[in-house]
């Protein structure tokens, strides 16, 4: 379980998140959405400790993510993330951008980690890429190989930050169904996303961002049918 | 009729063997100077890139003036006045005293552009994978920035073992200096000259050639 609570956040003298009170439960799957710059992708760097923060609390199953004490990079190994840029390491082959982390980070054996690389790149469809290098993928199988990546440290939770922004239409797809299919999987999901197709069909809950403030949460049905809020009225008919 | 002494003889079969030795000489100082001021460059191209400020204030100021002080200076300098505070290491000592750190304060530059060259982003990647600061450092940065600015460091490698002739103003007999000695004696400076140019040409071109190679076979 996740639990944020009265969480803000600057950046130099700006504001990016304002009070934010937010409980993710396991099994759940939430989208973030919201305007460029309201703070949507701010929340899930602060989730997982890579910005620091000057007000409230982020707590993981128990543990504060930005207490001093907390062995931050213990804890991150709960919290996959995949970021709208896939990042793959370019200088080693799909299979080995996968093995390498359970292999320095959680001390597994060559072999282990080849072997749960594999079937990490077979679960996000990449079989046939293992000793491929990134500079001969496309984007959408790169950003696969991201998922599958995060995936191979055996996460409980998933944070997917705009991960189909950056990629051209036709492959937005590709990675939108590795997405759907962990879900169905069962794995604890925040994504944050302007793709409002995926938000609708496939969360729990959805939460709608604007300057920072998290101005409305509910069921898909009540978001997208039935906001609440004037800004979400606006945003929701400006992006159809 | 007397016949008249000359001073001088001329290049023989020994004297090419004296230039080969000379070589390696060379060869050794650059070495020696190149590993131990890469190693002290990324230390501190580490610590430009990290301490910002308190770098740029203390360490930047220092090796620039390495950096800006010809090197033949910089060499009779530390030769004749670290005696003075017991630092006497003669010629080849002080020779790679001042090269390792003139070779420092130009990988220090090339070491921080490769640590910039990993961006933000994919450092986060790493470190949001459960990685440590130093296993990014060792796994990521290292391999990722050390390809982008391999070039340049071989070009300061290179150019270091050039420098290295200068160390012949300590007497150090390296290939400059042997060069020289052999010239006085059989006053044939164009042969002579030439045979030491193909001898640093011998030791600089494998280096730039194994370096291509490398960079093609990381390029894949």
């Amino acid at each position: 379980m996740i639990e944020i609570r009265g969480l803000e956040k600057y950046f130099g003298a700006l504001q990016v998140l304002k009070g934010i009170d937010l409980d993710v439960a396991k099994g759940e799957v939430l989208s973030v959405i919201g305007a460029s710059g309201s703070g949507k992708s701010t929340l899930l760097y602060c989730i997982n400790g890579l910005e620091p923060i000057q007000k409230g609390s982020v707590v993981v199953d128990g543990t504060n993510v930005h207490d001093k004490a907390t062995d931050i990079n213990k804890l991150r190994q709960k919290l996959g993330m995949v970021f709208q840029q896939w990042n793959s390491f370019p200088h080693l082959t799909a299979l080995e951008n996968v093995a390498l982390s359970p292999r320095i980070v959680k001390g597994k054996s060559r072999a282990d980690a080849q072997e749960i690389a594999e079937q990490q790149l077979k679960h996000v469809g990449l079989a046939d890429k293992l000793n491929v290098y990134p500079n001969a993928l496309s984007g959408g199988q790169q950003q696969r190989l991201a998922i599958a990546r995060a995936l191979a440290m055996e996460p409980t939770y998933m944070l997917f930050d705009e991960a189909t922004s950056a990629l051209d239409p036709e492959l937005v797809g590709e990675v939108l169904d590795t997405m759907r299919l962990l879900a169905e999987e069962g794995m604890t999901m925040i994504c944050v996303t302007h793709e409002m197709g995926f938000a609708r069909d496939v969360s729990d809950r959805v939460a709608y961002f604007h300057h920072g403030v998290m101005e409305e949460i509910g069921p898909p049905s009540q978001v997208f049918g039935d906001p609440q809020s004037e800004h979400t009225r606006k945003f929701l008919s400006n992006v159809r | 009729m007397q016949q008249s002494i000359s001073f001088f003889t001329g290049f023989g079969v020994n004297d090419l063997w004296f230039l080969g030795e000379a070589a390696l000489r060379t060869l050794w100082i650059s070495a020696v100077s190149i590993c131990a001021g890469t190693v002290l460059g990324i230390l501190f191209g580490w610590i430009l890139y990290e301490a910002k400020f308190l770098g740029a204030v203390t360490l930047a100021p220092v090796l620039d003036i390495f950096r800006s002080v010809p090197l033949i200076i910089q060499l009779v300098l530390f030769y004749n006045f670290a005696p003075i505070i017991g630092l006497d290491f003669g010629p080849f000592g002080s020779g790679v005293v001042v090269l390792t750190i003139y070779t420092a304060s130009l990988v220090a530059i090339v070491a921080r552009g490769g640590i910039e060259a990993v961006g933000k982003p994919m450092r986060r990647a790493a470190r949001s994978l459960g990685m440590s600061y130093w296993q990014d450092m060792r796994h990521v940065v290292l391999p990722i920035g050390g390809r982008a600015v391999f070039p340049s460091w071989v070009g300061v490698a290179l150019g270091v073992m050039k420098d290295s002739a200068l160390v012949s103003v300590l007497g150090y007999v390296e290939l400059l200096k042997a060069s020289q000695i052999l010239i006085t004696r059989t006053q044939e400076p164009f042969l002579i000259l030439a045979i030491a140019g193909a001898f640093y040409f011998a030791l600089s071109y494998p280096i730039s050639r194994y370096a291509a190679q490398l960079e093609k076979r990381w390029a894949q």
